[in-house]
């Protein structure tokens, strides 16, 4: 008990001294400024006060009290952005229902995860932490800054972002409920069914309260509002367009499927997930003006993702659809940069369009790209800083600063970056992941029905 | 005369298909070529300027800046491009599994704890899909290895050209161990440490069983010449290991397990034996290159196995190996994305291994560990013809492979990755079926 007070008071000193403030003060000196929008700008300073950028130039005196990096020969490139994470979540999937829109992985925020911390080793500012691919309409989703240090969960929401819901199709949700509980969906019929059954049941809801609403404002109404129910004003909020859908998906003809329903219900806003077999609806999805969010050269996990191919953001940027590059794994979060220079060998993008695929293009997908994504006056100072050009598979990034606070310093942080230690914890407990069975993180949390069904998949 | 043009038209049309089609030919070519005006990565003599390779017969025939082109040798002029050696995965599944999740298209993992009888060269899937992709890239020799439990079976090293196992064998098969292991497989893995450590008493005592029966049966086997022993397949499958004439490819990844196979390997007087995995090496470096054992790390892109490790240490581990002293091959552990070689050699060479090391450990160290340096690993007369043209430094992302050759082989730059993106960059029909 006592040694669980003294990790305690430890850690809260730790955190004292590191993370007092979430926004700071910093002049970045004489770098090579990416800016993802503005081209790029040689020996280049940046200005941030309290925590946005408020002047880009050349020859700057830092004000008193700020800090000052030297970037000289480094180079300068706005925080990537990961549309696709499960860091930073103490649950993934509330997997007991088709549709479980009530769900929020908001309550389930892990600010002690210290992925947070390696994706800020690899220049990753924000994540979109999403609920699993377990239901066909599966959890509201949390884009959160990679403050790492704070013990408050509260303090890595990024206040303000746009609402998200994740929607899974094809073989996760099919397995789980059609395969695991016997019930619909077990096919990709199923899967439209309950799409379209939840939102024909949100529109009924948001009709009931919308007559309610207009009865109540006539002189002398005396009737009863309608049940509340957060499931069905979750989907109201879809239809009436406050929540952005990200759907997992891979294969055409279920992309397809979810664009005719989105058409149907009036849906717009809608982000397409992995998206493997975009590529081959790409002139569809650009007509709708749906987004993806793709991994860079992951397939044959799984057989929806055999027929893939890693020109598949190539084509869709080419087609006119805005697309990123994502993770979906604390391995890969570590190195999106990389990921994303796969856009340059696998179709020839340049620089600007394959640094756009991880930085201004997430924030398009999670309705933040007038607050991040790029370096200009007036956006928040979220800023990795690299030796060696970010898409070049050399490169180290050095630092990484969140709202002007550096959050990583590769030549200052120490070994053990854990904010927690338990313990009773076993310092000798290790962990071998393979990789190739990592891909299927969106399953975490439904692993007792796939070890029923497959084994450990 | 409308007629006329149109039958013209026609025939361009039809000409303009063939000749679309043939050079979407998948077939391999096999011939003499010249490769010429390259830089190339010799490898192990250098870096020529200006120079030229001759392939005939399937190897390497002259290597210089002053050689004649043999008539009728097809001339690829390479101008302003470089030749490096195949690269070698020295731990990969592919080849073994189609789609991993599925059962049906797995052959890597067979039913028993003690199958080293089991041999991966004869499961290998020579017209896997996953081939074309991986080949295109540069790398064209893998280590096709069974996985799962003790001993797994038989791993085989293959080139990633050939129409039957045995044209794509590379000449090098070790018995696969994997080391009683400590740590955890991944989040799914609930196991209390008790039971872990419970799990892995009994999977050592079961090992030196085995292990004191393969003695057994050598001697017997010895004594009678082979002629008083009944049939043990697993046991024959161990013989020639224990009589230092098959290597023994041992996984152990957590650093004690490293420790405890070294111990293992001394105890054992195992003469050919090579560790894979070792991604916690760097913690017992030293240990490793006192003892004269070669690596296989890897994979380089991952997460640190320990929460308060530092983020980078499987990045720095084939560079701290190296460093101290240790022999070090890569893998990536993959099948699909055996691709991504020679990125994980490039974080190698960028936290700390250097370049030419990561070269080196993709290439002749491989060669070395498996016995294979006069055939193949680097660009020298009288080697196999195993290497590829490209457009920059093999290890950055943007770097184009123009041309790979396995064997002498001309291979066709193609595969289902890139005749996808033939068929949908400007897909046709687009969003009407009828042209507007």
């Amino acid at each position: 008990m006592k040694l669980k007070i003294f990790f305690l008071l430890l850690c809260c000193t730790w955190l004292g001294a590191q993370a007092q403030s979430l926004t700071g003060n910093v002049l970045i000196k004489n770098g090579t400024v990416l800016t993802v929008t503005k081209g790029t700008l040689e020996n280049t300073d940046v200005l941030v006060k309290d925590g946005k950028i408020t002047q880009i130039g050349k020859n700057f005196v830092a004000p008193a009290g700020y800090k000052v990096i030297d970037a000289s020969g480094m180079h300068v490139m706005p925080g990537i952005i990961d549309a696709h994470s499960h860091i930073a979540l103490s649950v993934v999937n509330e997997a007991t229902q088709p549709n479980t829109g009530q769900v929020f992985v908001g309550d389930a925020l892990d600010p002690l995860d210290v992925s947070i911390y390696r994706a800020l080793a690899g220049g990753c500012t924000t994540s979109h932490a999403m609920h699993g691919s377990a239901n066909a309409i599966g959890g509201q989703c949390e884009t959160i800054k990679h403050r790492y240090g704070t013990v408050d969960a509260d303090a890595l929401r990024m206040e303000g972002a746009p609402r998200t819901i994740k929607f899974a199709l094809g073989e996760n949700p099919t397995r789980v409920h059609g395969s695991g509980n016997g019930i619909v969906p077990r096919t990709r019929m199923g899967v439209e069914h309950v799409i379209r059954q939840s939102f024909a049941e949100g529109k009924e809801y948001m009709e009931k309260w919308d007559e309610y609403k207009a009865a109540t404002k006539v002189k002398g109404f005396r009737g009863a509002p309608p049940v509340y129910d957060y499931r069905l004003e979750t989907m109201a909020d879809i239809l009436r367009g406050n929540i952005i859908i990200h759907c997992h998906s891979y294969r055409a003809d279920e992309i397809y499927m979810l664009l005719n329903v989105c058409k149907d219900f009036g849906v717009k806003k809608l982000v397409f997930q992995h998206v493997n077999e975009g590529f081959k609806v790409a002139p569809e999805l650009a007509q709708f003006g749906a987004m993806a969010s793709v991994f860079a050269d992951w397939w044959a996990y799984k057989f929806e993702v055999y027929y893939s191919t890693a020109y598949n953001a190539a084509i869709l940027h080419k087609n006119g659809v805005v697309t990123s590059i994502n993770s979906d794994s604390e391995e890969l979060i570590r190195h999106l940069y990389h990921e994303a220079a796969k856009t340059q060998k696998y179709g020839g993008l340049t620089d600007d369009e394959a640094l756009a695929m991880i930085t201004i293009n997430p924030a398009k997908q999670l309705g933040i790209e007038n607050r991040v994504g790029s370096i200009e006056v007036g956006k928040e100072a979220d800023i990795a800083i690299f030796k060696g050009h970010p898409l070049s598979s050399y490169t180290i990034p050095m630092l990484t600063i969140v709202d002007g606070v550096v959050r990583f310093d590769r030549e200052k942080d120490a070994d053990d970056q854990r904010i927690y230690v338990d313990p009773k914890g076993n310092n000798d407990n290790a962990t071998f992941h393979k990789y190739y069975h990592n891909h299927e993180n969106c399953l975490e949390g439904a692993e007792q029905t796939m070890v029923k069904l497959f084994g450990f998949n | 005369m409308k007629k006329s043009l149109n039958t013209i038209a026609i025939a361009i049309a039809l000409l303009l298909t063939l000749s679309y089609t043939f050079a979407q030919s998948p077939k391999g070519k096999y011939g003499t070529f010249a490769l010429t005006n390259a830089t190339v990565y010799t490898v192990t003599k250098g870096i020529l300027t200006n120079g030229t390779v001759i392939i005939r017969n399937g190897k390497i025939e002259a290597v210089g800046t002053n050689i004649t082109i043999p008539s009728g040798a097809e001339v690829i002029d390479c101008k302003g491009q470089f030749i490096y050696p195949g690269m070698i995965d020295s731990g990969t599944r592919l080849g073994l599994v189609e789609v991993s999740s599925d059962p049906r298209t797995t052959d890597f993992n067979e039913v028993g704890d003690i199958v080293p009888q089991m041999k991966a060269l004869t499961a290998v899937n020579p017209n896997s899909a996953l081939i074309p992709v991986t080949r295109v890239s540069g790398v064209t020799t893998v280590i096709a290895s069974p996985e799962g439990s003790m001993f797994p079976g038989t791993a085989a090293l293959i080139n990633l050209h050939g129409y039957t196992p045995d044209q794509m064998y590379a000449g090098f098969e070790g018995v696969v161990l994997n080391f009683p292991n400590t740590g955890r497989r991944g989040f799914w893995d609930r196991r209390t440490d008790d039971e872990i450590k419970k799990a892995t008493d009994k999977a050592m005592e079961k090992l030196n069983d085995v292990w004191e029966k393969a003695t057994q049966y050598h001697k017997l086997d010895s004594a009678t010449n082979g002629k008083g022993v009944g049939y043990y397949p697993e046991l024959q499958a161990l013989l020639p290991v224990l009589r230092g004439k098959q290597t023994l490819l041992i996984e152990a990844n957590a650093s004690k397990d490293i420790t405890a196979a070294l111990k293992w390997i001394k105890e054992k007087k195992i003469k050919r034996v090579v560790l894979t995995g070792v991604l916690e090496g760097w913690r017992v470096a030293d240990e490793i290159a006192k003892a004269g054992v070669p690596v296989i790390a890897g994979p380089v892109q991952a997460v640190p196995s320990r929460e308060y490790d530092r983020y980078d240490r499987a990045y720095a581990n084939p560079g701290l190996l190296r460093k101290a002293g240790v022999i070090v091959a890569l893998q990536t552990g993959q099948a699909e994305n055996v691709r991504n070689l020679p990125y994980h050699a490039a974080y190698a060479a960028a936290y700390g291994m250097g370049q030419e090391e990561a070269l080196k450990a993709v290439t002749i160290v491989p060669a070395e560990i498996f016995g294979l340096a006069d055939k193949l690993g680097s660009i020298e007369v009288g080697k196999s013809a195993t290497l590829f043209i490209c457009d920059g430094d093999p290890f950055e992302t943007k770097t184009n492979i123009k041309q790979v050759f396995i064997d002498g082989w001309q291979i066709p730059m193609v595969s289902r990755q890139t005749q996808l993106y033939d068929e949908f960059l400007q897909r046709d029909p687009g969003v009407n079926k009828v042209k507007q």
